[in-house]
């Protein structure tokens, strides 16, 4: 059997592609969508439009999607910290739940402080609650070899049943004790709310802003700093690692902390900024961490497209959310929102291969 | 012998950007021989072959095998077609025994395999072509030497008429590559054709009929091996006469005065057994300590040790009396010890980064303020490394891996030889290089030693070590045997204790 096209591995990768193909695969999602939505009878067009208006149209959507957006941009870039490296952490949930304990803790016992202070407290309560979580991981990577998948992905339902009990199952400092019967979280401090900024009618949370800095923060530390030079070299080849005099074992340790931090600060954030509570539920039900590791893959690692890649799945889910109703099913959306990461995943391909027409000369293969 | 024409190629070119891999080369190869492609580093042997086995297409030519016309889009063509590769690198599932291995990839292979009659038929092809080996071992439990023929077998068992092996001996011992050349050649008895890519002329000289001599990508001829010298095949392969002798140098008067001094170390091998067994050795300023041994008989494992990549389990080792940390490679950097491993593209480069950062492995942490690279002096040192050590690439941005294994050899070079050491390790430095390239390393190396530097050069090439060496120690199972002057070694005596002998 002779197909009519094959894969030829690229020398060299130009650059341009790096753009163009996700935008060519957005498109071609765009077209499969609508093959799918004529055959259930709506207007791919009508459905797009709603679409794009629900998620990035307009002020209030724009300001509803950057809600979404952020949590997810620390948990993409957690996932993107330590996947340069080789370290396949998927724990970025349980970091952030454990990111968003640590920042309500400090939100409810800083009550007279003012705002700046109980803010950045409560970014650092994130960070290294997240980052300890994590370390739990890069320790038991460094030190006994074991397979950082499996450990950060078991850590996650620890973190999960801890929430569970902090708020359903126990009279913790975590939980209002006004909420007998219906639990819920206990309230953080007033000031100890985080701001919104207002840019011509969009609502820009604070933590997007932070966001935007960690990212930036994490570009420079990995292209400019000797430490991102040694994850490097580490990621590419252990053993010349050990051959240059690396420390491997620490910097598999900080990596993960750091990857770690980042998802905790999302948890701080998704307290600070939007619920203002420890949200046991809510948390668990929206699966930051494990969007984020898609945000990571499609942004290619890079720190900075995470955040633009977050911030158009974040649009994307909250349209999703507001088309689904009686006439249209949540599997629908579903499929839709699959097929633009399935494109995307294969347009991955493209970048590192080049199709190529087989020339059809004689096709007779010996006995 | 039948002389069958089994494959022709005709007029074969093969662009890479800014490289003809391949300018319109023809080939004729007959069933029933042992034929080698024999030729310098980037010669066009791999691109060749690759082009014979499906990898690549050619952009120009044709293909012809037993007559018919061929057009190969992968590799599972060409194995339709009867042509099987046995790669340098081998592909081999480590957790899997032998058998599954052989059927591992097989287009008819369903869910269960049906174990036994596997491992009959892997027993049979073994036992006809003596490649022995048990179905039903794991890979990680084989030597090299017999991982390669699971190789073999997995190539014979797919029904392969037109076997291609690259490099076939850089990993085995002499005693190996005695029973694989008798392999070769029960396989050509039969009218197999085996195709044999090597830049060892000594070996293609034993094993084949009729040798190709590719040069700068084109074929330079192919002579039938009996009419053919050794001397013959080196001047068709440079295009110049090279000849290999003792190097004749004055070791200096100050060689007495010791500057790397290895006390009684033990160390263990990757699974815990024992590696290295009280070695003690002195190595002079300017002088050449050679190793002699078969591989595998601790030479990694010392070179790794002093460099610090292994821990010592006891003993000492010290630098012009200065102590090196166990284990610990960034004392033994910081002392003054240059290291050019066995496993260049692995151990000693990181072989996906520029040649730029790879120049820079070692000293990156004194590049830096603040911890910041100094991304502009890392540019400035590739630049100059490049410029001084003739390292042919296409600009201090290409990642080493696509450089040719000479060019490979002298990033590392340039990087551990820049450093001014004290003591420089090399480990196997020619192996798997052209005849150019060897010359090159072995001059830097002599040049080395000429301002002081104390080198302990480990090899498993006897020659290489007798002709460069002042002085030469024997390993065999983790310990030092003997221990001769290069002038006037007898080497049927070195040969001896290499082999375990006691005199």
């Amino acid at each position: 059997m002779k197909s009519p096209i094959r894969l030829e591995r690229r020398l060299e990768q130009p650059k341009w592609l790096n753009w163009a193909i996700p935008l060519i695969s957005l498109v071609a999602a765009l077209i499969l969508g609508a093959i799918v939505l004529l055959a259930t009878g709506k207007n791919p067009w009508d459905v797009y439009f709603r679409i794009f208006e629900r998620g990035f149209a307009g002020t209030r959507a724009l300001s509803g999607s950057l809600k979404t957006a952020t949590p997810l941009a620390f948990t993409g870039l957690c996932a993107a910290v330590a996947f340069r490296m080789g370290l396949i952490n998927i724990g970025g949930e349980g970091q952030l739940y454990m990111g968003a304990v640590g920042a309500a803790g400090i939100g409810i016992a800083l009550q007279d402080q003012p705002t700046g202070v109980v803010v950045i407290a409560m970014c650092l309560a994130g960070m290294l609650c997240g980052a300890l979580y994590a370390a739990i991981v890069g320790v038991l990577r460094a030190k006994f070899n074991t397979n950082e998948i499996i450990t950060s992905l078991m850590l996650n339902y620890i973190a999960s049943i801890f929430l569970s009990y902090l708020i359903y199952n126990s009279t913790s400092y975590w939980r209002d004790p006004v909420s007998k019967n219906f639990p819920a979280g206990k309230p953080i401090a007033d000031r100890a709310e985080w701001n919104f900024f207002e840019f011509a009618g969009i609502k820009i949370p604070l933590a997007f802003f932070i966001a935007i800095i960690a990212a930036v923060a994490v570009s420079v530390l990995y292209k400019r700093t000797r430490f991102g030079f040694e994850v490097g070299v580490i990621a590419d080849s252990p053993k010349a690692a050990r051959y240059a005099g690396i420390r491997t074992s620490s910097t598999i340790i900080l990596v993960l902390a750091l990857s770690g931090a980042l998802a905790g600060l999302g948890g701080a954030a998704d307290v600070g900024n939007f619920r203002q509570l420890l949200d046991g539920k809510g948390l668990q039900m929206s699966g930051y961490g494990y969007t984020g590791i898609v945000v990571a893959a499609l942004a290619r690692l890079n720190p900075i497209t995470t955040v633009v890649v977050a911030v158009l799945i974040g649009g994307l889910t909250n349209a999703g959310f507001a088309l689904q109703g009686p006439d249209f099913p949540s599997g629908l959306v579903g499929t839709l929102q699959g097929l633009i990461l399935f494109t995307a995943v294969a347009g991955e391909i493209l970048i590192k291969y080049r199709i190529k027409a087989n020339r059809r000369v004689t096709t007779a293969v010996a006995a | 012998m039948g002389l069958e024409t089994a494959i022709k190629m005709t007029g074969i070119v093969k662009k890479f950007p800014g490289v003809i891999a391949n300018d319109h080369v023809n080939l004729d190869i007959n069933f029933g021989e042992v034929h080698a492609l024999l030729g310098e580093n980037g010669a066009g042997k791999s691109t060749l072959s690759n082009i014979l086995t499906g990898l690549y297409r050619p952009d120009d030519g044709t293909v012809e095998i037993a007559g018919t016309k061929v057009d190969f889009n992968s590799p599972r063509d060409a194995l339709n077609a009867g042509i099987g590769m046995v790669h340098q690198h081998f592909r081999l599932v480590s957790t899997f025994t032998v058998a599954e291995n052989v059927v591992l990839g097989e287009s008819d292979s369903s869910l269960f395999m049906d174990q036994k009659a596997v491992a009959a038929r892997v027993k049979e092809l073994s036992d006809r072509y003596g490649l022995a080996v048990d179905p039903s071992a794991r890979i990680w439990q084989l030597s090299v030497g017999e991982q390669q023929r699971v190789e073999i077998l997995k190539v014979l068992y797919r029904g392969a008429r037109v076997l291609i092996l690259d490099e076939p001996t850089a990993v085995l011992t002499p005693i190996e590559t005695t029973e694989l050349f008798k392999t070769l050649r029960a396989m050509v008895a039969e009218g197999r054709t085996v195709i044999f890519i090597s830049h060892k002329l000594d070996e293609v000289m034993a094993v084949s009929d009729r040798v190709t001599v590719l040069r700068g990508g084109h074929n330079v001829g192919t002579v039938n091996t009996r009419e053919s010298s050794t001397r013959d095949l080196a001047n068709l392969m440079v295009g110049r006469s090279v000849e290999f002798t003792r190097v004749q140098r004055e070791v200096p008067a100050e060689a007495r005065s010791i500057i790397l001094n290895v006390a009684d170390i033990s160390a263990s091998d990757d699974r815990g057994g024992i590696a290295l067994q009280s070695v003690s050795l002195t190595v002079g300023r300017g002088e050449i300590v050679g190793i002699a041994g078969v591989a595998g008989n601790g030479q990694r494992e010392l070179a790794e040790v002093i460099s610090g990549m292994r821990s010592m389990t006891s003993g000492s080792i010290s630098v012009q009396g200065e102590n090196v940390r166990s284990g610990k490679a960034r004392s033994a950097i910081a002392k003054g010890i240059a290291h050019v491993p066995e496993d260049r593209l692995h151990t000693g480069l990181a072989s996906s980064h520029s040649v730029e950062d790879n120049l820079a492995l070692k000293n990156y942490r004194t590049m830096s303020r603040f911890r910041i690279l100094k991304r502009k002096s890392i540019r400035a040192q590739s630049t100059d490394l490049i410029e001084r050590y003739d390292i042919k690439t296409p600009g201090s941005q290409t990642p080493v891996r696509l450089l040719s294994g000479g060019n490979v050899q002298k990033v590392l070079l340039a990087r551990e030889f820049s450093a001014l050491p004290k003591v420089l390790i090399a480990a196997s430095p020619t192996r798997g290089l052209d005849v150019g390239a060897i010359e090159t390393v072995r001059e830097r190396l002599v040049q080395a030693a000429d301002n002081g530097v104390g080198v302990l050069l480990i090899s498993e090439d006897l020659d290489e070590i007798m002709s460069l060496a002042d002085r030469i120690l024997v390993m065999y199972e983790g310990r030092i045997v003997d221990e001769v002057p290069a002038e006037g070694a007898d080497r049927e005596r070195i040969g001896l204790t290499m082999g375990g002998i006691k005199l």
